[in-house]
């Protein structure tokens, strides 16, 4: 399934300092959140996984969006993406 | 609607308050600053705050009549906004309302310094000014407020007199003393709205749990590096709090401090514009607010994103439950109006006056704030400041400035030789460089600073490894400082040796770095050949290995593992690069 995955908030440090992937993930039909954190962290991430996953979810403190909203709108690990999907990984500032 | 007609009539008679206080004012020319509303410098005082000026001389002269304004603007107000007034989005009403209202902000740093000038600039009635710090010149690039001749003063107070000298008619509260668990809800209640410009997770957890608790509008913006995140947090009915978006606090490794990891000036500053926007629309009733929004700024590409957020959470353990919408309806006054959303100027009830009807949000209450530990909540300290100094090694194996000075010198790495002579400030780092670690040199030193850091500036010779933590030094970087100190004075064949020569002469910055996996001494293999190869290597020991980081904290850690893997003759530097600059060398720049 194509996706689009951008990585934000110094989060993209984790991933080769890349803050955009194209990608094409391996799917059967659908797709959930919950599948394709396991592959970033395995495909795409090249650095620290301890400071993306905690469990099967991402570390506290990342916000997960998909197509602009809050994944939490749309059922978290549960939320089905479809091709072309923009799913966006923030890491929440404290400095100031 | 009682309670909207109570409202407005307290509205009025305030409003009434302050055009006699002001037309006073202004009557007395040589008055240095107008303090229109008194009730605040005496609510400041209460609260042990050093107001920066007292309230002036105040005749007692009549007001001249004349001329009509049905919003209880003066002429002064009416001249000094006038752009705002002529804007039809904005006008007079939106203007007396700002006017009127009071927001407090915590952290003058890079948000606050231009959220504070631009809130005070569109005539916020009253700006409290809370932090604990004091100014230094590296904060200069992006604190805009502060100025080189205040450096060491306290940043609030600093932050308050750049306000007064902008526009005297804010009444101002200066909060020296930050803001703590003990008074955080005290003094939130105190303000229409707060707005976080802090830099750290825990006074963003307590500001926050203070706002849901006291019922205060949160803006809250944060900044670092070339990324801004804003958001607008406790207002109207389904707005959550930062506790609803972030039940649990971040791993301290997510959290990238300014003094770290670096920021660009302008970034901040461009949130912190956005945050005194925010603060004017809702105190003022204009517009629609970032409520279950998040703004992105992305610096590098020039480009701001919106996101929709959840809304409050029910089970949230500061919003959710208990008091919430209930609460805030049984409540007379502020409260209510609040709940029906922001076009209202909802939230602008209390205003200055120090009266507070609102209500907790939820179930946490501010008794709840005073007692909730947020240092042990998000394992950290809730200041962006240095870290406690670590003691982990015995002082043995600790090295003063001086006395590493000297031993690096007698291994012929560094030029110790000249540098009293050093007399055009010219470092002395930079001269007498002969060796390096990675060959001719009777020692090895290493750094295990970031490599940021590390690029800025380094001992000559030097090779850098940087420390994250104990394992992945251990993992990553043990095995190629084994290699280096097992390998004798005049050894070039390793690959550190190269990388350091490559850059070893050339004083500050431009040093062999050699991050990660690619780095030092090729792969270090694994497994037990590994362990053998490292005994062997700890076993023969040729030359002494130094570390140093910026503080001495890493150093110790990593000298540790060192220490661990068979190391004998390895020492770091007490105090770091700090002590360095401070006893050895005063002409090395102190990050
Ligand atoms: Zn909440």
């Amino acid at each position: 399934m194509k996706l689009c995955i951008e990585f934000g908030g110094g989060l993209e440090l984790l991933f080769g300092n890349q803050k955009n992937y194209d990608v094409e993930v391996p799917a059967d039909g659908s797709l959930t959140v919950r599948q394709l954190l396991p592959w970033a962290r395995d495909n795409l991430l090249q650095d620290r996984p301890e400071l993306f996953m905690k469990g099967d979810s991402v570390r506290p403190g990342i916000l997960v969006l998909i197509n602009g909203c809050d994944w939490e709108l749309s059922g978290t690990l549960d939320a089905e993406l479809q091709p072309g999907d923009e799913v966006v990984f923030i890491s929440t500032l404290h400095g100031g | 609607m009682e309670a909207e007609n109570a409202r407005l009539r307290a509205e009025v008679e305030a409003l009434r308050a302050r055009l006699r206080a002001l037309e006073a004012a202004g009557a007395s020319a040589d008055a240095p600053r107008q303090q229109p509303d008194g009730s605040s410098c005496t609510a400041a005082a209460a609260a042990g705050a050093a107001a920066p000026a007292a309230a002036g001389a105040r005749p007692s002269r009549a007001p001249p009549a004349g001329f009509v304004s049905p919003h209880g603007l003066t002429k002064p107000q009416a001249e000094r906004y006038s752009r705002q007034l002529l804007l039809p989005a904005f006008g007079p009403a939106a203007q007396a309302r700002l006017c009127a209202a009071s927001a407090l902000i915590v952290g003058c740093g890079g948000l606050g310094a231009p959220a504070a000038l631009y809130l005070a600039a569109a005539g916020i009635g009253r700006l409290g000014l809370a932090d604990h710090d004091a100014v230094e010149i590296s904060n200069l690039h992006r604190q805009i407020i502060h100025s080189e001749a205040r450096a060491g003063a306290h940043k609030a107070a600093s932050a308050a007199a750049a306000v007064a000298a902008l526009n005297s008619s804010v009444a101002l509260d200066v909060h020296t003393e930050g803001l703590t668990p003990a008074n955080a809800a005290d003094l939130v209640r105190r303000y229409d709205l707060v707005i976080d410009a802090s830099d750290n997770a825990p006074t963003r957890y307590l500001l926050s749990d203070a706002a849901a608790a006291t019922g205060t509008p949160l803006v809250s913006a944060a900044a670092v590096g070339t990324d801004g995140q804003l958001t607008v947090y406790c207002l109207g009915e389904d707005g959550p709090c930062y506790r609803c978006l972030f039940p649990e606090p971040p791993a301290p490794g997510n959290c990238a401090r300014c003094a770290d990891a670096g920021v660009l000036g302008p970034v901040p500053g461009v949130m912190g514009v956005l945050q005194a926007l925010e603060a004017v629309k809702i105190l003022a009733g204009v517009g629609k607010p970032l409520s279950r929004q998040l703004l992105l700024f992305d610096a590098l590409s020039g480009r701001f994103t919106t996101i929709k957020l959840r809304a409050r959470a029910p089970d949230c353990a500061a919003c959710g439950g208990g008091g919430g919408a209930a609460a805030a309806g049984d409540a007379a006054g502020g409260t209510g109006a609040q709940a029906e959303g922001p076009a209202g100027g909802a939230c602008c009830s209390g205003r200055g006056s120090g009266s507070d009807a609102r209500a907790p949000r939820g179930r946490m209450r501010p008794e709840d704030v005073a007692a909730f530990d947020y240092a042990a909540f998000t394992g950290q300290a809730a200041h962006d400041g240095a870290p406690p100094p670590l003691r982990v090694l015995p002082p043995d194996q600790r090295l003063a400035a001086a006395e590493l000075r000297d031993r690096l010198a007698a291994a012929g790495l560094g030029g110790g030789d000249d540098r009293d002579g050093a007399a055009n400030g010219a470092s002395s780092s930079g001269s007498g460089g002969s060796g390096d670690s990675g060959g001719a040199a009777g020692c090895v030193l290493i750094d295990v600073r970031p490599t940021a850091q590390f690029g800025v500036m380094s001992l000559p010779g030097a090779v850098n490894l940087p420390f994250d933590s104990p394992e992945r030094f251990r993992e990553r970087h043990v095995a190629s400082v084994l290699a280096l100190a097992s390998c004798g004075a005049g050894c070039a064949a390793l690959a550190a040796g190269a990388a350091a020569r490559d850059g070893g002469a050339s004083g500050y910055g431009g040093a062999a770095s050699a991050t990660g996996s690619s780095g030092a001494a090729g792969a270090a293999p694994r497994g037990a050949a590994a362990r053998a190869a490292a005994e062997q290597a700890a076993a023969e020991q040729q030359r002494p290995v130094y570390v140093v980081c910026r503080r001495g904290n890493h150093s110790q850690l990593a000298v540790q593992e060192l220490r661990a893997a068979g190391l004998r003759e390895v020492f770091d530097l007490a105090g770091g690069m700090e002590a360095w600059a401070a006893e050895v060398d005063p002409a090395m720049p102190v990050l």
